[in-house]
C-alpha cells in the first residue's frame, strides 16, 4: 500500500500539473500483459545461425594450444573464430570514458584468468551442432594458481590475475591502488572518543537473474552495414563498444533495442553483441548468441562482492565525530565498471550522516573469479548495509533510540559533505519520522519536532583542517560551490520545479564553449563520450 | 521457539551517474494532426521508461498524454542517451524530454498565435488538445488544427530538441573532493521478523517505510519500484547468492531451483509513504526511485534479527545456518527490548 505525504514539503511544489503526478497506465502495458511485446529474440530471421562459446573449465591456466580443425569439420559448423579473428581482441568497458586501461580479451589467447572465459566461438546452423562442435574443441592448459580473496590478491607475491594490473588492484590518478576521502582527522577524534567500534562486513556476489538473459542478434542490413537487435541497457555504449572491438566506423552499425526483460545492471556489458556481430559479418548471415539460464548464472557477470571494515567514534550523547572505511570491491579477472564503483562509494562515504572526521580507502581488487559488474545501488548498497548495521551497533553501545541516533546524526541543509560539497535538499530526518510514525515506533517530541531545513549549516558548514597521507595538512576553508572539481555548466536551464515564478529578463547568453580539442590515437570508430575521473590523455 | 523483532535503516542515495558526464537527448516531434512523437534512445527495462518520459512531454507541451507516444531505441532515429542505469532515467532522460518539448511547444504556441492573430504570450493550454487566449476559453483552437496550419499553411516544424548534462567533475587523490551528483533521494525502512531459534529461519513479518523522491510523477509506477525493489532487498538479505561459500568460488547454482529466491509465501505486508521534497534540477522536481529502494532493507533486517535473538550476522546472506550457528554461539536467543 502506498500513501502520498503531500503535506510535507508542500512549499516547495507546485501540484496544480495536469499530467504529472497521475497514475496513468503505462504505455506498453497491453504488449507486456498479452504476451505480443516484441523483445530482442523475437526477431525470427531467415537463415538464422547460432553461435556459443568455448569456455576455460580452469579458474587460472596458460593456454598452450588451440586446436579446432575437428570442429571446424563438425556438422553444420559455419565458421569457427578464435581471438585472432577478433580485430581488436582487448579492451575495456570504460575506455569510452577514457578510463582505464584495455585488460579484457573478446576471445582468451595465452591465459585464462576465470573459469568460465569465453576461448573460441563456434557459429553453427543449429544450437546443437554448436555444442556438439564445441566438444571437439581440444585446449591444452598449464594450470596456474589461484586466487580467490581480494585481501589475499593484493598482498606481495600473490598470484598475477591480470597483467594489465601486475598489483591486483585498478591504478587510480596514475599512482594510487585506491581512491582516498580525507576529512578532518579521523585519528585525533577516535582518542577523544568515549567509544570506538571497529567491526568486519562482507556483501555477496549477486545475481541479477532477469527473466530475460542477455543476448543479441545481429544481421547483414543492406549497403554494407549491420543491424543488431539487443537487450543492452546502454543503446549507444553498446554500439560504441561494438564498433571498438571490431574496429569498424559507428554508422556502419545499427542497433534497435530499448524494450528489455530486466536488467538490474547486468546488461551494460555487451556480453553478446560484439561476438555476434562479428560472426555475421564474417558469416554474411544472421546470427544470433544469446546466454542459457544455466550459463548466464555461472559466467554472465554477476554484482559484485564487496568486504568492508568500517571504525567509528561516538560519544555518549550520540554524536558521530568519527568514521573510517576500508573497503574491497571483489572485481573478479577483469575491470568492467568495478573501477567506477569505487569512486562512487567514495562519494557516499559517511552515509547520510554529517560526521566532522572522514577517512576512506577504497580498492578494486582482481580475483580469479567471473568478472564482477553493475548491480542495482553499484557502489552503495553494501556499503549502506555495513554502515547501517554499525549505526544499529552504535545506538545500541550507548543505549540510545536508534531511531533517534539517525535523527541527531542525520545530514541537513547547509552541512559539509566529506567530499567537500554543501548538503542540500535533503530529506533524510523527514523519512525517520514518517517510518517511525507508520510503525508505531515512538520517539520523543524534540526528534519529532527535528527538521532537515532546520539547525544545519554554520559551524556544521565549515571543511576542517585534513590530515593527508605522509604526513601532510590541507587546510581549513569554506565552502566552495563550484570548484576547478566541475567542469563550467553546458546544459540547459534545469527545469523549474516549483511554483511559476515571474518570467526573467533576457540575460546576456554565456560565451560558447571552446570548440573540443581533436582526440589523438582514436582511430577506431567508436565516439568518446567523456572523460571522466582524471585519468584523461588529452 | 519463534522470537519477533524490529530493526530499521536510512539512507540516502544519488541520482545520475556518480560525477555526471552523462547525457542525454531528446527530439519532440508532431505530426500533421496535432500528435506527437518523443524519439529518444533511452532503455525501457520494465521500469516504465517510455510511460514517464511520455508524462513529461505531455505536460511541458500541455497536451492529453494520449496525444504523446514515445518511441526508443533505434540508433538511427534515436539520439545519444548513455543508458538506464544509475537512477538516471527520470531525471536526465526526463529533463531532456522537457527541454525538447519547451521547444516544440514554442513552436506550437507561435503557430496559434498566428492563427489567432495574437500573441503567443496571451495564449495557454487547457491540457486538453486546446490552445486558448488567457482569460477568454471561447477564443481558442485545437492543436490539430495548429498542427495542420503549421505543417501545411505556415511552413512551421513543431519540434523540438533537448539535451541534459551535468558537467562532468573530478576527483581529488589526496582528498576525495569531488562533486558526485546534483541531488539525491531518502528512505527510512522498518522490517519486523520473526526468528525460529530451533532452525535458524527467519520469517518477514511486514514492513513499513517512507521514501522522498523530489516527485512522484507516476504514483503507480513508483509503487511498482518501491514494492519490487523491498522484494528484491529482502532476497539479497536473506536468500540470494552465486558463491555461498565465497571467496570460495563453489556450488554455484545453474537454476531458479537452485538460486533461492522469496516466493509468494516468504513475502509480507509493506506499508509505505511517499515524500516530496522536489530537486531544484529534477523534471518536475523527480530523483528516481530505481535502485535505492532496494538498499534500507539489507540493514533493517539485519538490526531486527538483532533485535528479535540477539545475534548479529554481518556476513550476507543471513541463511537459517548462520543464524542458527549464532545462537548457539550466544548460548541461545536472546531478545532485545520489544519496539
Amino acid at each position: 500500500m502506498l500513501e502520498l505525504r503531500k503535506e510535507i514539503f508542500a512549499d516547495e511544489r507546485d501540484d496544480n500539473l495536469n499530467e504529472i503526478g497521475k497514475p496513468t497506465q503505462r504505455q506498453d502495458m497491453i504488449g507486456h500483459v498479452t504476451g505480443n511485446t516484441t523483445f530482442f529474440d523475437d526477431h525470427k530471421l531467415a537463415g538464422l545461425l547460432h553461435l556459443k562459446v568455448l569456455r576455460s573449465p580452469h579458474h587460472h591456466a596458460r593456454i598452450r594450444r588451440i586446436d579446432t580443425t575437428e570442429a571446424e569439420r563438425s556438422a553444420g559448423v559455419r565458421r569457427v573464430i578464435r581471438g585472432a579473428d577478433v580485430p581488436r581482441n582487448l579492451n575495456t568497458l570504460l575506455s569510452l570514458l577514457n578510463f582505464g586501461k584495455d585488460d579484457e580479451p573478446s576471445l582468451a589467447t595465452h591465459k585464462v584468468r576465470y573459469k568460465g572465459e569465453p576461448i573460441v566461438a563456434i557459429v553453427a546452423n543449429s544450437e546443437r551442432e554448436a555444442f556438439e562442435a564445441l566438444g571437439k574443441v581440444r585446449v591444452d592448459y598449464d594450470p596456474l594458481t589461484p586466487v580467490f580473496d581480494v585481501e589475499e590478491a593484493i598482498k606481495p607475491g600473490a598470484p598475477v590475475v591480470n597483467e594489465t594490473y601486475p598489483k591486483n588492484t585498478f591504478e587510480y590518478h596514475g599512482k594510487y591502488d585506491h581512491q582516498k576521502l580525507r576529512f578532518g582527522d579521523v585519528e585525533q577524534a577516535f582518542a577523544q572518543a568515549d567509544h570506538v567500534l571497529e567491526q568486519r562486513y562482507q556483501m555477496s556476489p549477486i545475481e541479477h537473474a532477469s527473466t530475460e538473459t542477455n543476448g543479441s542478434i545481429a544481421a547483414p542490413e543492406a549497403n554494407g552495414r549491420f543491424v543488431v537487435y539487443t537487450c543492452a541497457q546502454g543503446l549507444f555504449f553498446s554500439l560504441d563498444t561494438t564498433a571498438k572491438i571490431l574496429d569498424v566506423q559507428s554508422n556502419k552499425l545499427h542497433f534497435i533495442g530499448g524494450t528489455v526483460g530486466g536488467g538490474f545492471g547486468g546488461k551494460v556489458d555487451s556480453l553478446t553483441e560484439p561476438l555476434a556481430t562479428l560472426a555475421s559479418m564474417l558469416t554474411g548471415r544472421p546470427v544470433r548468441y544469446v546466454l542459457g539460464r544455466e550459463e548466464e548464472m555461472q559466467f554472465g557477470s554477476p554484482r559484485g562482492a564487496e568486504r568492508i571494515y568500517v571504525k567509528d567514534a561516538v560519544m555518549k550523547d550520540g554524536r558521530l565525530t568519527a568514521r573510517k572505511v576500508r573497503s574491497y570491491f571483489d572485481s573478479g579477472a577483469y575491470t568492467r565498471l568495478s573501477s567506477y564503483a569505487v569512486i562512487k562509494c567514495a562519494a557516499h562515504i559517511p552515509g547520510p550522516y554529517t560526521v566532522p572526521n572522514v577517512h576512506a580507502d577504497i580498492y578494486c581488487a582482481y580475483t580469479n573469479r567471473v568478472p564482477a559488474t553493475a548491480m542495482r545501488g553499484f557502489g552503495v548498497t553494501a556499503v549502506d548495509f555495513a554502515i547501517e548495521c554499525q549505526m544499529d551497533k552504535l545506538a545500541h553501545l550507548i543505549g540510545m533510540d536508534p531511531m533517534e541516533f539517525r535523527i541527531l546524526n542525520a545530514y541537513r541543509d547547509g552541512d559539509m559533505k566529506a567530499h567537500r560539497r554543501e548538503a542540500k535538499n535533503t530529506a533524510l530526518i523527514e523519512c525517520v519520522q514518517v517510518a517511525a510514525e507508520k510503525a508505531k515506533w515512538p520517539i520523543r517530541e524534540e526528534f519529532k519536532r527535528a527538521s532537515s531545513r532546520v539547525g544545519g549549516g554554520g559551524a556544521r558548514a565549515a571543511i576542517p583542517q585534513t590530515r593527508l597521507d605522509g604526513g601532510a595538512q590541507a587546510p581549513a576553508r569554506t565552502a566552495p560551490q563550484r570548484t576547478s572539481y566541475d567542469r563550467p555548466l553546458t546544459a540547459p536551464p534545469p527545469v523549474a520545479p516549483q511554483r511559476p515564478a515571474a518570467i526573467e529578463p533576457q540575460r546576456t547568453p554565456p560565451p560558447p564553449a571552446p570548440p573540443p580539442s581533436p582526440v589523438p590515437g582514436a582511430q577506431h570508430g567508436a565516439a568518446r563520450f567523456s572523460s571522466v575521473f582524471g585519468t584523461r590523455r588529452r | 521457539m519463534k522470537h519477533r523483532g524490529k530493526g530499521m535503516a536510512s539512507i540516502n542515495y544519488p541520482i545520475g551517474m556518480n560525477l555526471g558526464g552523462d547525457p542525454s537527448q531528446a527530439l519532440v516531434h508532431s505530426n500533421p494532426s496535432g500528435k506527437f512523437t518523443v524519439a529518444l534512445s533511452a532503455i525501457d527495462l520494465g521500469q516504465g521508461m517510455k510511460s514517464v518520459t511520455r508524462q513529461i512531454a505531455a505536460e511541458t507541451l500541455g497536451v492529453p498524454v494520449e496525444d504523446v507516444y514515445v518511441d526508443t531505441a533505434d540508433s538511427d532515429t534515436g539520439p545519444h542517451d548513455m543508458g538506464s542505469f544509475a537512477s538516471r532515467g527520470t531525471h536526465r532522460v526526463g529533463n531532456a524530454v522537457a527541454v525538447a518539448a519547451r521547444e516544440a511547444r514554442g513552436v506550437m504556441m507561435e503557430a496559434a498565435a498566428e492563427e489567432l492573430e495574437v500573441n503567443a504570450s496571451d495564449l495557454e493550454t487547457d491540457g486538453r488538445g486546446n490552445i486558448h487566449v488567457k482569460g477568454a476559453p471561447h477564443r481558442a483552437i485545437s492543436t490539430k488544427d495548429v498542427a495542420i496550419a503549421a505543417q501545411f499553411k505556415q511552413g512551421k516544424t513543431i519540434a523540438g530538441r533537448g539535451i541534459f548534462l551535468v558537467p562532468l567533475s573530478e576527483v581529488d587523490p589526496e582528498t576525495g573532493e569531488m562533486s558526485p551528483a546534483t541531488c539525491y533521494a531518502h528512505a527510512c525502512l522498518v522490517a519486523e521478523v520473526e526468528v525460529d531459534d530451533e532452525t535458524g529461519e527467519v520469517a518477514m513479518v511486514r514492513m513499513d517505510s517512507a521514501y522522498e523522491l523530489g516527485r512522484a510523477l507516476n504514483p503507480k509506477m513508483v509503487e511498482q519500484q518501491l514494492v519490487g525493489g523491498a522484494w528484491m532487498g529482502v532476497s539479497h538479505a536473506l536468500y540470494e547468492t552465486p558463491e555461498p561459500y565465497y571467496p570460495e568460488p563453489t556450488h554455484g547454482p545453474r537454476d531458479f531451483n537452485e538460486y533461492v529466491m522469496p516466493g509468494p509465501g516468504d513475502i509480507c505486508p509493506h506499508d509505505i509513504a511517499v515524500l516530496e521534497r522536489p530537486a531544484p534540477d529534477g523534471p518536475f522536481g523527480a530523483k528516481g526511485p530505481g535502485e535505492m529502494c532496494a538498499n534500507p532493507v539489507l540493514p533493517a533486517v539485519a538490526n531486527a534479527i538483532f533485535n528479535a535473538v540477539g545475534v548479529r550476522i554481518d556476513d550476507l546472506p543471513i541463511t537459517p545456518e548462520k543464524v542458527l550457528r549464532a545462537i548457539r554461539q550466544q548460548g541461545g536467543a536472546k531478545p532485545q527490548a520489544r519496539r
